[in-house]
């Protein structure tokens, strides 16, 4: 086996030279060029984090933005439906006032007419009483001679109606 | 390599010197083929870590290996060591897996085929698997003596051991806990010789097969059949090698930070 026939001969040549060359590997790669490597690894995972994060923002505030949108809508759509109750609750109130006020006019218009007719009706019973006694009176007198009193012809009358 | 028409399966692991270096405490410090190899692992470690530095926010399919090789031993140090006092142990977690995987599958590769090129398998060397073993010892033992001070026996004595019995539980837990780094080296270097040795002597029965002729042109087949295998299943262990070792460190840095 070379390995322990050489051993003593090259012993110290393979310990120099395997200790150059880990020397190299470990403060020139190992200790300046690996964190580099790591540091791009995890620069691009934190890029990869946060633009998800920035994607995920955005989508929250698209949503926020649409339900906004919504809700004003929403309102609007509302506010729009009530404004039109409204309207309507009023012209109806409006409506039932004007026909009210024509209603108390005409029964206004009606009760005086009433009245009127009342009264024509009495003037005309008491016009037509007097003519009924004079009328009686004067008959009375053309067919009995009797002359009769005027107050005896309007009882006479009043009587006979 | 060859010698009488045999293959020696042993002399892959063979250093040889490429160029005579210098003397450091003692002892000659020359540049090995396995050197060689090393810096081909670190070479290959660096146009793989250079293709994922682009940095794009869209990832190409270079840069999303290399994230997902990092991300990878994160995953291990994260999974295996609770606490954020994990994240100073990734450049050595990092360091372990990239030059263990590189480094098994690159012995792998079918360089032997171009003609001047001997593949040589660097962590099929118990004095490479060792070292970075006691590295991660290493660390253990100083994060665990520096965090906890002499609490750190503690780790031990595991919780609701009667008390008679804790001498002899001590004991057999530091025990355990010694033989850690050897079983950490041992692995690997078990699982890396084995493989290419096996394949090797397969391929050395191809050989005397055919040269044999006739008949045994089947067993010739049927060796190159079970190299295939072999090798498939050698580029399964060679990546599962290099998680274990990743992994058995950080849940060894995960006792000495958080004792139980």
């Amino acid at each position: 086996m070379p390995q322990i026939a050489q051993l003593m001969e090259v012993y110290g040549s393979q310990f120099f030279w395997l200790l150059i060359v880990i020397g190299i590997i470990y403060f020139f790669i190992a200790k300046n060029m690996v964190p580099k490597i790591s540091k791009t690894v995890d620069d691009r995972q934190k890029r990869i984090t946060d633009d998800l994060a920035a994607a995920q923002a955005a989508q929250d505030r698209a949503e926020q933005i649409e339900e906004d949108y919504r809700t004003s809508i929403n309102d609007a759509k509302s506010n729009a439906v009530s404004k039109v109750n409204e309207a309507k609750a009023e012209a109806a109130k409006k409506n039932e006032a004007a026909v009210k006020r024509a209603d108390t006019s005409i029964a206004k218009k009606a009760d005086e007419a009433d009245t009127a007719l009342k009264a024509a009706t009495a003037t005309a019973l008491t016009e037509i009483e007097a003519v009924a006694a004079e009328a009686a009176k004067d008959i009375v007198a053309t067919v009995s001679g009797t002359k009769v009193t005027a107050a005896q012809a309007k009882k006479a009358v009043k009587a006979a109606f | 390599m060859a010698e009488e028409g045999k293959i020696d399966p042993m002399s892959q692991f063979a250093i040889e010197p490429i160029v005579g270096g210098f003397e450091l405490f003692g002892q000659q410090i020359s540049f090995t083929n396995s050197a060689l190899w090393m810096f081909v692992v670190l070479g290959l470690i660096y146009v793989f870590m250079i293709g994922g530095m682009k940095r794009e926010l869209v990832p190409g399919r270079w840069q999303i290996m290399v994230e997902g090789v990092v991300g990878f031993v994160d995953n291990i140090i994260a999974t295996s060591i609770s606490g954020p006092a994990g994240k100073k142990y990734t450049p050595w977690v990092f360091t372990l897996f990239m030059f263990i995987l590189f480094a098994n599958l690159l012995g792998m590769m079918p360089l032997g085929i171009i003609p001047g090129i001997h593949p040589f398998t660097v962590t099929s060397q118990f004095t490479v698997t060792g070292i970075l073993a006691v590295i991660s010892f290493s660390i253990v033992l100083i994060v665990g003596f520096w965090k906890h001070k002499l609490k750190f026996f503690s780790l031990f004595i595991p919780h609701g051991t009667p008390l008679p019995m804790i001498p002899l539980i001590f004991m057999v837990e530091l025990l355990s806990f010694m033989v850690r780094p050897f079983s950490l080296a041992l692995r690997l270097f078990v699982a890396m010789i084995a493989g290419h040795i096996l394949i090797k002597v397969f391929a050395n029965f191809v050989i005397q097969a055919i040269d044999a002729g006739g008949a045994s042109i089947l067993v010739a087949i049927l060796s190159i059949v079970f190299i295939a295998f072999v090798s498939a299943l050698e580029l399964l262990v060679c990546a599962i090698q290099a998680y274990v070792f990743a992994l058995l460190t950080s849940l060894y840095i995960n006792d000495a930070e958080n004792l139980h």
